[in-house]
């Protein structure tokens, strides 16, 4: 059985340390630095703990890259408020693509622990919750074994740290679903405001980072703000990034790397380029949730203003090469069945819109939709996009939209020729999605 | 399997908070929701087994029909997908002869299709009982098959 490939360009932070061999206890944790950071957060004060994330601009790696230190200041201190304060660390990791959270977990769980008990010293919180998604089995045994071996070494002093499993479910990624379904109930988002800062888990201020967020909070402290701040893409997109790397590359793996490098630099060169000889169609970037790329934008650089100048995003940092044996029509409609599948059913854009999403795409696909359908693709994204409680319903939209826009001709390549032109020949051809409770029949 | 669960529940500040935790003990005993087991779940954490079907139904490792002995779940999303999902889906479908979403006759081993594992560079992944293999090829089914059925 293949084991995950994992490298880095120097720096590795998040993974520094574990990318010959999992770090997995304590001792070898403690033999590189390990859980001196958590002693020396504790001799500062809070508040100056939070000021060292707010100067190493560490940004979100959950998805949507807001800074850490700034969310943490959001959160009322002890005083101000009568309640409880909690950090809900978000491992539900299932985004299309995305498998660093997995990795980071079964490497170097003791660096997450470290990483929360630092932040529940900066936000003053007494429980700590990790939502860890259900499905990832192995990656929960070596984490709670870590935790045991923590709490046995009396590192958690008087905080509390429960990890909690879910059950599959996309949306219990997003913040507001993850806490209702921490809270026992059925995983549906809450509308915003009030935010999680101010009103979250049992509506007391609460945190939530994702685990490559708070594994990285060691190495701010470690490193020092400044010196933390010059790596990567200073100054928005400071730091690391453990990138996802898959699809049809020669090198699949996870990679840490500073912000900054050039999607053709980690397909090329550290991915090692197109498997079996193909030439590149797509890459999705950031995950399957945002719009896709097209081979001319590959030297485009991974940070935040880079992508974001050509309507791009960062995401969980995935990037899946998609070679010229796929066709981009069975590829948006898979994703789309995904977002259907994964909708929870709160809004009506998303409910409903996914579905047309998949009927449009699948008459596409067999030939049976007309040039106007495109354009009606098109208009049900926009009437999507912005449109609904969550992103969920946006990033089923964004990326099919970015199909139909950047690979136009070959939507219509499928209407002219009355049905898919590669016949049975795409990788994606007739690529089975599930079909349960969740998604109705008909669609 | 009351006590199993009431003592989980103390981990949180609310005892609805347990009720993943506790439909996943109910479930490995079980092996798929009944109505009794949702009548344990709800009996523990003073629910009832009204609202433990709500929460079930909504999460999708959640069984809400019986399944078999095993269960093998291949990932179908993309990144997979691009590599070989559909084939070791289908190497499954005919080792096993059912079809993704049933189970074999004699009640051994249920096939399904899921999304996103999050194991992506190293496709296929085939989640067997819930522990994931990597980068299983349509040349692997017939041995995780044969182990399945003499386990
Ligand atoms: C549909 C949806 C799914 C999400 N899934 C995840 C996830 O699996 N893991 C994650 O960390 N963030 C996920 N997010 C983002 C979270 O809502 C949240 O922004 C993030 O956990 C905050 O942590 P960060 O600031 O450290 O990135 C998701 C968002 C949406 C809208
Ligand atoms: S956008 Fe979709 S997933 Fe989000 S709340 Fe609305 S229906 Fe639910």
């Amino acid at each position: 059985m293949a084991e995950t490939t994992i490298g880095f360009e120097p720096p590795a932070l998040v993974l520094a340390g574990a990318i010959e061999h999992p770090l997995t206890d304590i001792t070898s944790y403690r033999a590189v630095g390990g859980y001196a950071q958590l002693e020396r957060a504790r001799a500062m004060s809070p508040h100056d703990v939070t000021d060292q994330l707010i100067q190493s601009n560490l940004r979100g790696r959950g998805g949507a890259f807001f800074p850490t230190g700034r969310k943490a200041s959001f959160i009322p201190t002890p005083d101000k408020v009568a309640k409880p304060i909690y950090l809900t660390v978000n491992a539900d990791e299932s985004e299309p693509g995305t498998f660093k959270d997995r990795e980071i977990m079964r490497r170097v769980p003791h660096r997450l622990i470290e990483g929360c008990l630092i932040a529940a010293h900066a936000i003053q919180s007494k429980h700590v919750f990790i939502y860890i998604r259900g499905e990832y089995s192995t990656e929960y045994d070596v984490l709670a074994a870590a935790l045991e071996e923590a709490r046995g070494a009396g590192l958690l002093g008087d905080v509390e740290l429960t990890i909690h499993r879910g059950a599959g479910a996309y949306i219990c990624g997003e913040e507001t679903a993850l806490l209702e379904s921490l809270e026992g109930k059925r995983g549906q988002p809450r509308s915003k405001p009030p935010f999680p800062a101010i009103q979250g888990l049992y509506a007391s201020p609460t945190l939530i980072n994702n685990v490559e967020t708070i594994t990285n909070v060691p190495k701010v402290l470690e490193l020092g703000p400044q010196e933390y701040a010059q790596i990567g893409a200073p100054p928005d997109s400071t730091g690391t990034r453990v990138f996802c790397l898959s699809g049809n590359v020669v090198r699949p793996g996870a990679y840490e790397t500073p912000h900054g490098i050039t999607v053709r630099h980690l397909i090329e060169d550290i991915g090692g380029g197109i498997a079996n000889g193909r030439t590149l169609k797509a890459v999705m970037v950031g995950g399957s949730s945002f719009p896709v790329m097209t081979p001319d934008e590959l030297d485009t650089k991974l940070d935040a203003d880079s992508l974001g100048e050509r309507g791009l995003f960062i995401g969980s940092g995935v990037i899946t090469a998609i070679d010229d044996q796929a066709c981009i029509v069975q590829f948006a409609l898979r994703v789309a069945q995904f977002y259907m599948h994964e909708s929870c059913g709160k809004c009506t854009p998303c409910r409903v819109g996914t579905r047309w999403l998949v009927q449009i795409l699948r008459a596409v696909e067999d030939g049976s939709a007309s040039e106007n359908d495109l354009e009606v693709l098109l208009d049900v994204c926009d009437r999507i996009i912005g449109k609904c409680l969550c992103v969920l319903g946006d990033s089923a939209a964004m990326p099919v939209a970015s199909c139909v826009t950047k690979f136009r001709d070959e939507f219509r390549a499928h209407l002219e020729h009355g049905g898919c032109p590669f016949g049975e020949d795409s990788s994606l051809a007739h690529l089975f999605a599930p079909v349960d409770q969740h998604a109705q029949v008909t669609a | 399997m009351i006590d199993e669960i009431r003592e989980i529940a103390k981990q949180y500040p609310e005892s609805k908070s347990a009720i993943l935790p506790a439909l996943r003990i109910a479930q490995e005993q079980y092996g798929w929701l009944s109505r009794e087991a949702f009548e344990q779940v709800a009996e523990a954490l003073d629910l009832t087994p009204a609202y433990c079907m709500s929460v079930a139904s909504f999460y999708d490792m959640f069984q809400l029909e019986p399944v078999g002995t095993h269960m093998v779940e291949v990932c179908t999303n993309v990144c997979c997908g691009l590599v070989n999902a559909q084939a070791v889906l289908e190497a499954f479908e005919r080792e096993l002869g059912v079809s993704p979403g049933s189970t074999t006759a004699d009640g051994n081993v249920t096939l399904r299709a899921v999304e996103c594992l999050g194991g992506c560079s190293t496709p296929t992944i085939v989640a067997v009982d819930r522990r994931y293999r990597q980068s299983v090829t349509p040349e692997d089914v017939p041995g995780i098959v044969a182990e399945l059925k003499h386990g």
